[in-house]
Formats: C-alpha cells, sequence, structure tokens
C-alpha cells in the first residue's frame, strides 16, 4: 500500500489509565490500564478495524481517538495536526472531520427528539439552518441510509434496531466527515439486519471516500469490512496486518489462538488450530513482560520478562512477539 | 396551575381527555380541587367579605346563613377569613415550588454537570438539610423579621438540598448516556447538551417535585404562622386562624375546623395531582412520545 497519501488520523503511543480510588480520602490505589502505547494510522478511503476480545480497551481507544475521552499519554492527530490538547472551541473544526457511530442503538439516540432532528443535530452545531432547510437536510440524510424521507417526524422507538442504526449512521454522515470511528455497530443487531447495515456502510464509504476506524469482536465481520487490521490484548496492539495476510496467515499467537476460536459455520468440521484456554488477565494487574505469555503455547521465559515492542516483520505487516 | 402546565408537553396526545380521566382519576381529582380553590381565592372580593370586620356584638356565633363559617372570638366572619387564608396559602405553595424547582434545577445541573462545583455545592447542601427545616424557617424569620416574602424564603432556603439533589442525580445518570457522548461528538456545545439533550429528563421528576414542596410549605407556612413566627397576624392564614382560636376549640369548634379542614383538602389535592403525574410521567409505564 502506498504510503504517499497523509493520514486522515495518526495515534502516537496513545495510553489510557483508570486511576481506580478506594476509601474515605480517595487514595488512589491502582490503575486500570486500558489502553497501552497504541500507535497505527488510517488512510483516506481505508478501513481499519481493531479487534479483540470485550475488556481489551478496543472501545477505549475509539473515545480516546475522538477527545471523548482524555488520553493519559500520546497524541492524537488528525490531517496532520495535533489535537491531544486542543480545547472545545479549537476542536470544534476537528469533530467535523471525524464521526462516531455507536454500538447501542436505543441509548445512542436521544428518545425524546424526532428522526430529523437527530441527524441535522451536529449540522446545527455548525450552522444555523432554517426548519424547511432542516427538513430538506433530514430527507437527504435519510435517503442516503435508506430511510423514507417521511419518517423523519417520528421518534427513535418507532424504529427497529436496524432503523435506529441507519439513524446513527446518518448522524454520523450529517458533517460529511473523512473518518468515521465505528464502535461495534452492528453486534446489537439481528443477523439478518447486521448484513444490511455492513452493506450500507460499505456503499457509503464508496459513494463518500469514507474511512472507517472499524471496532469489532466479530471476525466474520471483520473479514467482511477490513483492508487492514489491528489485532488488540490487554490495552496493546499485538499484531497490524493487512487482511488477507492476517486471515492466511496469523504471526501473533494470540491472533491465531482468535482465528481459532471463531464459530466454523460447517458442524463436521475439525479445528485445526488448538483452542486458547484460560482467562484474559485483569488491565489492573496485567502480567509482566509480554502480557499474552500465561495463555501462549509457545511461552519462552524471555516471554515473562521483556515486552514485546510492536515492530515490522519481514512481509511488512507488524506483531509484538518475541518468537516470531 | 404552573405544574399541570410543565406537565402537558410531555403527555400523550393520542388519547381523548376521558380515557386520561378514567387512566388517572388522581391527576384530575387533584388538580379539579386545586383549581376551584384557586378560583375561590382569586374571586374572594366578589364574595366573601370583609375579612379583618370586627362585630364584638357577634363573637364566636356558630354557623349560620348570615356567617356560612360562624364567627370568631373578635366577631369576624371565618368564612371570609378562610377564604382569604386561601390566598396566601396557595401562593406560599406555589411561589416556593416555582423557586425550588428554579433554584434546584440551576444548581442542580451546574452541579451534575461540573465535579469542581459539585464538591462545593454538595457539602453546602449537606450542612443545610443537617438542620431541621422549621428550625432553620424559625431563625430567619427571626432574623429578618415578618413578611409574606421572608416566610417564602425562610421555607424555601430549607427546602433547596432536597430539589438540587434530585436535579443533581437526573443529571448524572443522563450525561453518561450514550446519546449525550454522541452529542458532544458531533459537535454541541455545553450549553446545548444541558439545555436539548439533558434539561428534558429533569422535567417529569421535577413536576412531581414541585407537587410536594408544594404542599410541604403550605404546611410550613401554617406551622409558622401557627407558632408565631410566621405571616404577621394583621393578614388572615389559616395557620393565624388556628393559632388564634386555639382557646375557642372547646366552644367554638368552627374557628378551627374550618381553616383545618380547608388546609387538609388543600394538601391532600396536591398530593393527588403528584401521585397521579409521577404515575402518568413515569417513562417505565409505556414510552410516551
Amino acid at each position: 500500500m502506498s504510503e504517499s497519501t497523509a493520514p486522515i488520523l495518526a495515534a502516537e503511543g496513545l495510553s489510557k489509565r483508570f486511576p481506580i480510588t478506594r476509601g474515605f480520602l480517595r487514595q488512589q490505589t491502582k490503575q486500570l490500564r486500558a489502553v497501552e502505547d497504541v500507535s497505527f494510522t488510517v488512510r483516506p478511503g481505508e478501513t481499519l478495524c481493531i479487534v479483540g476480545e470485550s475488556g481489551c480497551g478496543k472501545s477505549t481507544l475509539g473515545r480516546l481517538v475522538l477527545r471523548l475521552l482524555e488520553p493519559s499519554a500520546g497524541r492524537i492527530l488528525i490531517e496532520g495536526t495535533d489535537v491531544t490538547h486542543l480545547g472545545p472551541a479549537a476542536l470544534r473544526p476537528f469533530r467535523q472531520r471525524v464521526q462516531m457511530v455507536f454500538q447501542d442503538p436505543f441509548a445512542s439516540l436521544n428518545p425524546r427528539l424526532t428522526a430529523g432532528e437527530i441527524v441535522t443535530e451536529p449540522l446545527e452545531n455548525y450552522t444555523p439552518l432554517t426548519p424547511a432547510a432542516r427538513r430538506e437536510k433530514a430527507a437527504d440524510l435519510l435517503s442516503h441510509v435508506g430511510l423514507r424521507a417521511d419518517l423523519m417526524d417520528r421518534r427513535p422507538f418507532e424504529f427497529s434496531g436496524g432503523q435506529r442504526q441507519r439513524l446513527g449512521i446518518a448522524r454520523a454522515l450529517s458533517l460529511r466527515p473523512r473518518l468515521i470511528v465505528a464502535d461495534e455497530p452492528v453486534s446489537a443487531l439481528d443477523v439478518s439486519v447486521q448484513a444490511q447495515v455492513l452493506n450500507l456502510l460499505l456503499d457509503l464509504q464508496a459513494e463518500f471516500g469514507l474511512a472507517y476506524l472499524f471496532i469489532s469482536h466479530d471476525l466474520g465481520v471483520v473479514e467482511h469490512v477490513a483492508d487492514r487490521i489491528a489485532v488488540m490484548y490487554l490495552g496493546r496492539i499485538v499484531e497490524l496486518a493487512d487482511r488477507d495476510a492476517l486471515f492466511a496467515a496469523p504471526a501473533h499467537p494470540y491472533t491465531e489462538a482468535l482465528l481459532a476460536a471463531a464459530p466454523l459455520p460447517d458442524p463436521r468440521a475439525r479445528r485445526t488450530r488448538p483452542i486458547l484456554e484460560g482467562e484474559v488477565p485483569s488491565a489492573i494487574d496485567p502480567p509482566s513482560g509480554c502480557a499474552f505469555h500465561p495463555r501462549c503455547p509457545i511461552a519462552v521465559a524471555r516471554c515473562r520478562e521483556e515486552t514485546p515492542k510492536l515492530r515490522p516483520l519481514a512481509d511488512g505487516r507488524l506483531a509484538a512477539c518475541h518468537l516470531r | 396551575m404552573a405544574d399541570v402546565a410543565l406537565a402537558a408537553p410531555a403527555a400523550p396526545r393520542r388519547h381523548g381527555l376521558a380515557t386520561q380521566i378514567r387512566r388517572h382519576p388522581t391527576v384530575f381529582i387533584g388538580g379539579g380541587v386545586i383549581a376551584l380553590m384557586v378560583l375561590i381565592a382569586l374571586a374572594a372580593p366578589l364574595f366573601a367579605g370583609n375579612p379583618l370586620a370586627m362585630n364584638p356584638m357577634h363573637r364566636l356565633t356558630p354557623p349560620s346563613a348570615q356567617h356560612w363559617f360562624g364567627t370568631d372570638n373578635l366577631g369576624r366572619d371565618v368564612f371570609a377569613r378562610t377564604v382569604y387564608g386561601a390566598r396566601v396559602s396557595l401562593l406560599i405553595g406555589i411561589l416556593v415550588a416555582a423557586g425550588a424547582i428554579g433554584g434546584g434545577l440551576a444548581i442542580g445541573l451546574l452541579a451534575g454537570f461540573s465535579r469542581r462545583v459539585d464538591r462545593v455545592v454538595m457539602r453546602l447542601m449537606d450542612g443545610l438539610m443537617a438542620i431541621p427545616a422549621i428550625l432553620l424557617a424559625i431563625a430567619l424569620v427571626a432574623l429578618w423579621h415578618g413578611g409574606v416574602a421572608v416566610v417564602i424564603l425562610a421555607i424555601l432556603i430549607p427546602e433547596l438540598p432536597r430539589d438540587v439533589r434530585l436535579v443533581r442525580s437526573v443529571v448524572l445518570g443522563v450525561r453518561e448516556q450514550p446519546f449525550v457522548e454522541a452529542a458532544v461528538a458531533g459537535g454541541a456545545r455545553t450549553g446545548k447538551i444541558l439545555r436539548r439533550h439533558i434539561l428534558p429528563s429533569t422535567i417529569a421528576p421535577l413536576t412531581v417535585q414541585a407537587t410536594y414542596v408544594c404542599a410541604s410549605a403550605i404546611l410550613v407556612e401554617a406551622g409558622l404562622s401557627f407558632l408565631g413566627a410566621g405571616i404577621p397576624p394583621n393578614i388572615p392564614t389559616w395557620g393565624n386562624m388556628i393559632a388564634g382560636s386555639q382557646l375557642y376549640l372547646a366552644i367554638a369548634p368552627w374557628t378551627i375546623f374550618c381553616p383545618g379542614i380547608a388546609l387538609a383538602v388543600l394538601v391532600l389535592a396536591v398530593n393527588l395531582l403528584g401521585d397521579g403525574l409521577r404515575d402518568w410521567l413515569d417513562p417505565r409505564l409505556g414510552r410516551r412520545p
């Protein structure tokens, strides 16, 4: 892939630690390391998927790049500008470039507003609209996501889950962003509706040249939409590779285990890779060295002591493993 | 009533009035009684006679065609005094409720949205809550001397912490909703988020709270007046009437029972309205548009 196009989004050494306070005087006893030293870029028009188990920090990462959470360390660059420390007013123009689609299609829409008000609200934050102009915009946005314009006066509870998610997508589209952070956008939907919403996302990508930072735990979904995939484990990226390379030959033992754990469509098929055992360790007390070593089938003494760096392998992909 | 006007936009409009009355009878009974009392209090000069005119020849006369509720120890018409007393009770109930809701909303929204404000304000509110309301009210009246405005403030200030806490808890809950996060991501400014996404969620619980504040304010005013720490005795109020007549309970019970029953009916009506509104506005009982 060519490196000549400037990335829309770059994260450099991004970390988020949540202090855990306890007791009367709120002494800070420990930290939850939700995201640790994560770096990646998203180029125009591409889809970078972030995959990992629940609790690995993928949603936190999505909120960090939108500055919905403040990073503890690291930098966020949007179109080359460092936005990590911008105040609310200075950040506003950048909010237009990067929008978000949320996981929960019910809680992410204000139940008291109409569909039209919901999808045009971001627009109105930047340019005042007359009621007529707003209705026109709303109709346009609804038609882009496959909803009839006459639904704009309905309220969210009158829509199905899939339709609500379409409203969420229309809202994200309203500012004509260049990047959409999609946090598990289909995981709350029925399987039959998932495919429709995914195809809508892909169509919109083609139409508007959108880039996606697509957060998911579902490898089937990821395989369908991704250009590149970053695998996260306990707050760190352990492998970052092109989709085909990753699915063909995972480099990191955790990626391998993750692929092995994906359900097989054929009930008689035999698994060729070992299934991972044990639980994800706590992000409050992560294991020393490589966080994956207690569950890793190939771990050696060095893995316990030294945290592996994310480094390029021979075929250009990145992996964080001493042994690959 | 201000309370009813607040509730109206949130109320479902799909059903006819008859259906609503059948579903929420207490709202209409309570609201009806209050409306009637407001009407009577407003129209008092047209029919009630002079509440201050003394007639020593007709002291402590029992109810008759001439004096519907009898007369008191100075020969004043108890009916006229009860009707005029309603003006004070209603005025204080409504103004205290409005002040408590307005103040609670402003302070609660700030506290719910800014942690720094929250720490200071909530400790202050905790301190206020530690002092019994009636004691604080008496102290404030003693400090500022009598008058309707002073009594309203004296009832309002001890009432505030509860309303601030109510608004704050609603704000803290709604603030974490993904649709608020979505508004932030969409570039909405803080003021707009408060106004458009958070404020509407506080309306329903506050409307209900307003009725409870109103009822308790009416009772506290009567209590303060009874104790002599409330409205000056030259203004007829239910509390003043009961206080002035307590010596005559045995020989002229109407002097106490008439304002007493009026007080009980008004407070009951306000509470019925509040209870009914709580059920009506509860989002768990059917989604409203």
